[in-house]
């Protein structure tokens, strides 16, 4: 792979809801190591766009490119399959299974074959140690056998990421990671994604002020479905028009 | 009154397990014959056969989450292709059977693939137009099939020297079938593909987000339950002999369906309990009083609201005291 291919790139994404446009010309570069986080208040069309680089929605006209190989109309499995990962605003998690098989089926899913029929699934050592290794990074393992319902809001968040990293992608996309955690947790979010692998490229929507500027280091600006800005975190927030729309008085 | 479990737990995935009241139900399904009339054996024999059959339906229904109404026509295709090169082709009834496999194994490949992508009442619905297809298909191709007579005048076969016509031997193929039948599906159960197939039901955006491909998880799942409902079908053409739309019917895969929620679906031994139950009840009511089918349908409610796991949950309960 050459230097200028990056992970993931969007060329002239547009999406259309009837008459609301979620996203319009958009086009952004995502490289291995990069910490890029995309802000914009809510309706934006931030989880829209995630959503089209997952393969959960389709756009109208646009490119998306995975390490330069075009998959806007491959579904979101064989995405999974090209090291993409993601997780979800509203928590989506195999409820009714324990915390270690909704770790384990994310492990199970990229390293494990899903057409065996015969052997064991629970018999594999190397999957199952993967998920407590990532249960553990997690702080999530004291919880490895507690149906995912009984967990709290908070605990179910941190799995939600959990679950995304157990088939070690090279792209993650978080949408929102942080919403209604603790002060605590947040930090704790933070951290773990400071000791992700350096050649992890993440993209990650996040509202917490605090948070996207300890670490970005770059930052987009969404309003309307539109790029309003996107750049380096302090030229961003010295946006003119960044400052008129969005970030208004908060900085 | 048992606790409710403690909300915590993981809803187990049952059926995963050999039981130690299965090994002992074994032992006296070893017994039951020798002390048993004929009459006895055969009604078990049946039982054993429509056990597979509502296994196989559990496979899709309690762990893949795909509640299919054309069950039959898996279990149909397996007994007409038995009879049909049995008695046209003149091939042995055992190779009649092994092809009779494919064949539904094919038939379920075909109805799965275009039923996977639908969703609810969309796949409900498919499922069953697919089952009346092939029912008028047996209906109308008399050449073939003899229409709404059927097909008979198959004798039994013989194994290793045995002949089947004996109830006896009958009965223990009947036996020996079922028991392979339950631990190659709860082998499946246990393998990733099955714990994919529980993801699915469990969650299938984030199944597929992971990277699993749903479509094609279910179609294997389709082809699996196919190849054991032919199975099932398979054998009870050899049981009786003879084969007839009713092996095709809306009512047959609605009796499947019950069996499964009966015996509590998503435990496979389960299904099985409610194919004995169902059997049996059919067999002494029918013969006391003509509502059998209104009955039925007070149990598939009863079943429905007030007992979730069927009679399997309920083993369960009592077993672990609540914790299940
Ligand atoms: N499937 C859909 N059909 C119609 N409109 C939709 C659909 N999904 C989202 N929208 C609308 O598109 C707009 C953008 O939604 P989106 O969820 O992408 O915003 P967002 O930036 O993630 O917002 P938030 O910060 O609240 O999560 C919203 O007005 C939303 O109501
Ligand atoms: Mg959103």
């Amino acid at each position: 792979m050459s230097e200028a291919t990056p992970l993931l790139r969007l060329e002239h994404v547009n999406k259309a809801f009837g008459s609301l446009v979620v996203t319009r010309d958009v086009s952004l570069d995502l490289a291995a190591g990069q910490r890029h986080v995309i802000i914009g208040p809510n309706g934006a069309g931030k989880t829209s766009l995630i959503n089209q680089i997952g393969g959960q929605l389709q756009p109208d006209s646009g490119r998306i490119l995975l390490d330069g190989r075009d998959v806007t109309r491959l579904p979101p499995e064989a995405r999974a399959q090209r090291g993409l990962a993601r997780t979800f605003q509203k928590n989506t998690l195999f409820q009714r299974l324990s915390t270690f098989e909704n770790v384990r089926l994310g492990v199970q899913a990229r390293f494990g074959s899903i057409f065996d029929l015969a052997s064991r699934a629970l018999g594999r050592d190397d999957i199952n140690d993967r998920a407590q290794d990532i249960l553990a990074r997690l702080r999530l393992n004291h919880l490895a056998d507690k149906r995912v319902s009984s967990l709290s809001y908070g605990d179910q968040r941190q799995l939600e990421v959990a679950v995304a990293l157990a088939g070690d992608p090279r792209i993650l996309l978080l949408d929102e990671p942080t919403s209604g955690l603790s002060p605590a947790e947040t930090g704790q979010l933070v951290d773990l994604v400071r000791t992700l692998p350096a050649e992890l490229g993440v993209l990650m929507i996040e509202h917490d002020m605090e948070v996207v500027f300890s670490l970005a280091d770059r930052v987009t600006v969404l309003y309307y479905g539109e790029v309003l800005a996107s750049g380096l975190p302090d030229d961003v927030a010295g946006n003119e028009r960044v400052r008129e729309v969005y970030l208004g008085a908060s900085i | 009154m048992t606790p409710l479990p403690p909300k915590d737990t993981p809803t187990r995935i049952p059926g995963r397990r050999t039981a130690g009241w299965e090994v002992v139900a074994l032992g006296l399904a070893v017994v039951w014959p020798f002390v048993a009339s004929p009459y006895g054996a055969g009604l078990v024999t049946e039982v054993f056969i429509f056990a597979i059959a509502a296994m196989s339906l559990d496979l899709l229904m309690g762990y893949g989450g795909l509640v299919s109404f054309g069950h039959a026509a898996f279990f149909g295709a397996g007994a007409y292709a038995t009879v049909l090169l049995t008695m046209k082709l003149g091939w042995s009834a055992w190779a009649g059977l092994g092809a009779g496999l494919a064949v539904s194994g094919l038939v379920a490949g075909v109805i799965g693939y275009l039923c996977v992508r639908m969703a609810g009442v969309a796949f409900f619905m498919l499922t069953l137009a697919f089952a009346q297809l092939l029912f008028s298909a047996a209906m109308k191709w008399r050449w073939l099939t003899g229409g709404s007579d059927g097909i008979g005048g198959m004798a039994r076969p013989s194994l290793l020297g045995l002949p089947l016509a004996d109830s006896r031997t009958m009965y223990f193929v009947g036996l020996v079938a079922f028991v392979l039948s339950l631990m190659a599906l709860r082998r499946v159960i246990n393998s990733p593909f099955g714990h994919a197939l529980v993801g699915l039901r469990e969650n299938e955006a984030r199944m597929r987000a992971l990277g699993y491909p749903a479509s094609r998880v279910k179609l294997a799942a389709f082809v699996i339950a196919g190849v054991f409902a032919g199975l099932g079908g398979g054998l009870y053409a050899i049981y009786n002999g003879f084969v007839s739309p009713d092996a095709l019917t809306f009512g047959l895969s609605g009796t499947f369906l019950l069996m499964v929620v009966l015996g509590g679906a998503g435990s496979l031994m389960g299904p099985a309990i409610g194919a004995g139950i169902f059997l049996l009840m059919k067999q002494f009511v029918s013969a006391h009083t003509d509502h059998w089918l209104l009955i039925v349908g007070l149990i598939f409610i009863a079943c429905v609201m007030f007992f979730r796991g069927g009679v399997h949950g309920l083993i369960e309960r009592l077993r672990t005291g609540g914790r299940a």
